[in-house]
């Protein structure tokens, strides 16, 4: 190893420094969150509290988890992210598999009828329209079958399918197992990278969208908490976040420390798991970046 | 290859014989699951992309609940021309125009220099640690990343309580609540979000460069600036055209979950823009044909930036999409 010049350690310091910096600047704003979403809702309310709590409190915590209207939003985000998942992962792969073999008859044509949608689409509109005439609107289906599939996931499977040796499914096919059988008992599984790039990527559009449940759902039994939150937070609205609040709760629960509380418990388990994933989502762009 | 178990092992043979059409019918046959598999798929894009497509002729009808799609009687371009004379038309297009090119002025350079610093750093544990940290944002969603700028930016937040301290102000500012603020908050807090998370696909295109690239270079006796500025920045051209090409073709594509969260009826002058547009008067007061036409409009300049891009990067340096 050659001896790093003075001005290279100067450089190596000054880029440390730099990304000291970045990380406070993304940590802080949440923790800022944090802290006062574990302090005393009233006691809060003066404001100043930066660095811990002034007053520990785990009472709004305590309302958020006895709150009717946000546990049944809570479950809805819970459904809609689990079932979306399998099915956008086992569909969107299904498609792909069938796209990546080579003699398929109208494989181009179907290329090309999915590359057209990556270009143009009917905007708004004629989607709300189509949902509507599907019978879609007010139904928990509005968050699973439109999401179903995505070409733009299809050719990231594709671009992993192709790099899998055709030895794998001779064999299962010497073994008598038809297409459908080699996709679920041998492609799916040596393909478990690219299944928990997708997994995750739709998890987090799934556990995060409002969109879905802001237009298509006037029924509140069935909106997720995303939404929930969204008409508290955008139309700032104590009256929902105060609707919510369970009955029985300690005074100093205000429907400010009660929004904060029900962000944090929103956020916690996506946080949680992505750092697990991230050796999983960094290989999926090496597939992409590669195909680019 | 095609060769089906439940085919007879005689069978390649006796096909020569038949006629092609035959041919192409037994490998159809032998192909029922892959078939049905990929038709699922088809069928789905036929559903949920082809029809809202065919749907975007009410934008040249007056449609309305009562009547279906195909009874709505034309009316031309009537709701195109209706438009380009309404007084918001104005503002709602800069507001898409100009928050998405200071978007890309500003936000498409940053994760390339950040990619391009954080590969600088020796240490590994380090830079994992950088890049755990700086994704988290992204995994944030929007409606609690407006409930945390709305906690930052109200008047007993921590942003008025340190511009008091410091006296730059005398009385706490509303920030959400005037137009003149909307622009940069909107697009400080997608930096903010995205960052660490864009540099991804720039570091991905890095690693893949060959060490040996840069053992020759250390070899010749270039240091860490030219050895950034010879071998990485060039291998990593192709990556950065795609999603340039990506991000013109996105100009008029408005954050609109970000946006949506963020705006109210204060700030209105500086944060409707175009796909806030449509949803207004389209699902809010239930102007679908007129609205359709509006997002029409989009789509096609969209449609037509992306072909200039892509064909603009194809000359430059044969980088192109398609």
């Amino acid at each position: 190893m050659k001896r790093q010049s003075a001005s290279e350690v100067t450089f190596e310091i000054l880029i440390t420094l730099l990304m000291l910096v970045i990380c406070f600047i993304t940590l802080y704003p949440i923790w800022y969150v944090l802290v006062n979403a574990f302090n005393d809702g009233e006691d809060a309310m003066r404001g100043g509290i930066y660095w811990i709590p002034r007053v520990f409190s785990l009472s709004s915590f305590n309302a958020v988890f006895r709150s009717e209207g946000i546990m049944t939003a809570m479950w809805i985000t819970i459904a809609k992210t689990v079932v979306g998942v399998v099915v956008h992962v086992f569909f969107t792969a299904m498609v792909a598999y069938a796209f990546s073999r080579k003699e398929l008859i109208g494989r181009k044509l179907y290329m090309l009828i999915g590359t057209i949608t990556m270009f143009f689409g009917g905007g708004l509109i004629p989607y709300y329209l189509l949902i509507r005439d599907l019978h879609l609107l007010d139904n928990f289906l509005v968050y699973i079958i439109p999401a179903a599939f995505s070409f733009f996931d299809l050719i990231i499977f594709l671009s992993f399918f192709r790099e899998i040796p055709a030895g794998l499914e001779e064999a299962a096919r010497i073994d008598g197992a038809n297409d459908f059988q080699i996709f679920y008992k041998v492609i799916i599984p040596v393909s478990m990278p690219v299944v928990a790039t997708i997994a995750l990527f739709h998890g987090v559009y799934q556990w995060n969208d409002y969109f879905t449940g802001m237009i298509y759902m006037n029924d509140m039994d069935l909106q997720p908490i995303q939404t929930f939150l969204y008409r508290v937070v955008a139309q700032s609205s104590s009256n929902q976040m105060l609707a919510a609040m369970p009955s029985g709760v300690s005074v100093s629960v205000t429907s400010q420390s009660l929004k904060l509380a029900t962000m944090v418990v929103t956020t916690a388990p996506i946080v949680i798991v992505y750092p697990f994933l991230q050796k999983y989502f960094v290989k999926g762009f090496m597939i992409g970046s590669i195909k680019g | 290859m095609s060769v089906k178990v439940e085919t007879k092992p005689s069978s390649p043979q006796t096909a020569t014989g038949r006629s092609s059409i035959q041919v192409w019918v037994q490998k159809l046959i032998a192909q029922r699951y892959l078939q049905v598999m990929a038709l699922l798929g088809v069928a789905w894009m036929i559903v949920f992309n082809y029809i809202p497509m065919y749907g975007i002729i009410i934008a040249f009808k007056e449609f309305d609940i009562i009547h279906s799609i195909s009874d709505a009687p034309w009316v031309g371009f009537d709701h195109f021309k209706e438009f380009l004379e309404d007084d918001s038309l104005g503002y709602v297009i800069k507001n898409t125009i100009g928050m998405s090119l200071i978007k890309l002025i500003i936000g498409f350079p940053l994760p390339i220099l950040f990619a391009l610093l954080m590969n600088e750093l020796r240490s590994m544990i380090f830079k994992r640690w950088v890049q755990t940290i700086t994704y988290l944002p992204h995994f944030l969603s929007w409606v609690v990343l407006g409930g945390i700028m709305a906690t930052w930016l109200s008047d007993v937040g921590i942003v008025n309580k340190i511009l008091m301290a410091l006296n730059f102000i005398q009385e706490p500012i509303m920030y959400l609540a005037e137009p003149k603020y909307f622009w940069g908050i909107v697009i400080t807090s997608d930096i903010w979000k995205e960052l660490g998370w864009s540099a991804i696909i720039y570091l991905a295109a890095i690693s893949s460069i060959s060490p040996e690239l840069y053992e020759a270079a250390t070899i010749d006796g270039a240091g860490r600036g030219q050895k950034m500025w010879n071998i990485t920045i060039p291998s990593i051209k192709g990556t950065i055209s795609i999603l340039f090409i990506l991000a013109i073709s996105g100009v008029l594509n408005s954050n609109f979950d970000q946006i949506l969260v963020l705006r109210n009826q204060l700030n209105e002058t500086s944060s409707n823009v175009i796909d806030v547009y449509v949803y207004q008067v389209g699902l809010l007061s239930g102007r679908y044909s007129y609205a359709a036409a509006v997002g029409l409009i989009k789509s096609v300049i969209a449609l037509i930036l992306l072909l200039g891009a892509n064909s603009v990067t194809k000359r430059l340096n044969n980088t192109s999409l398609f």
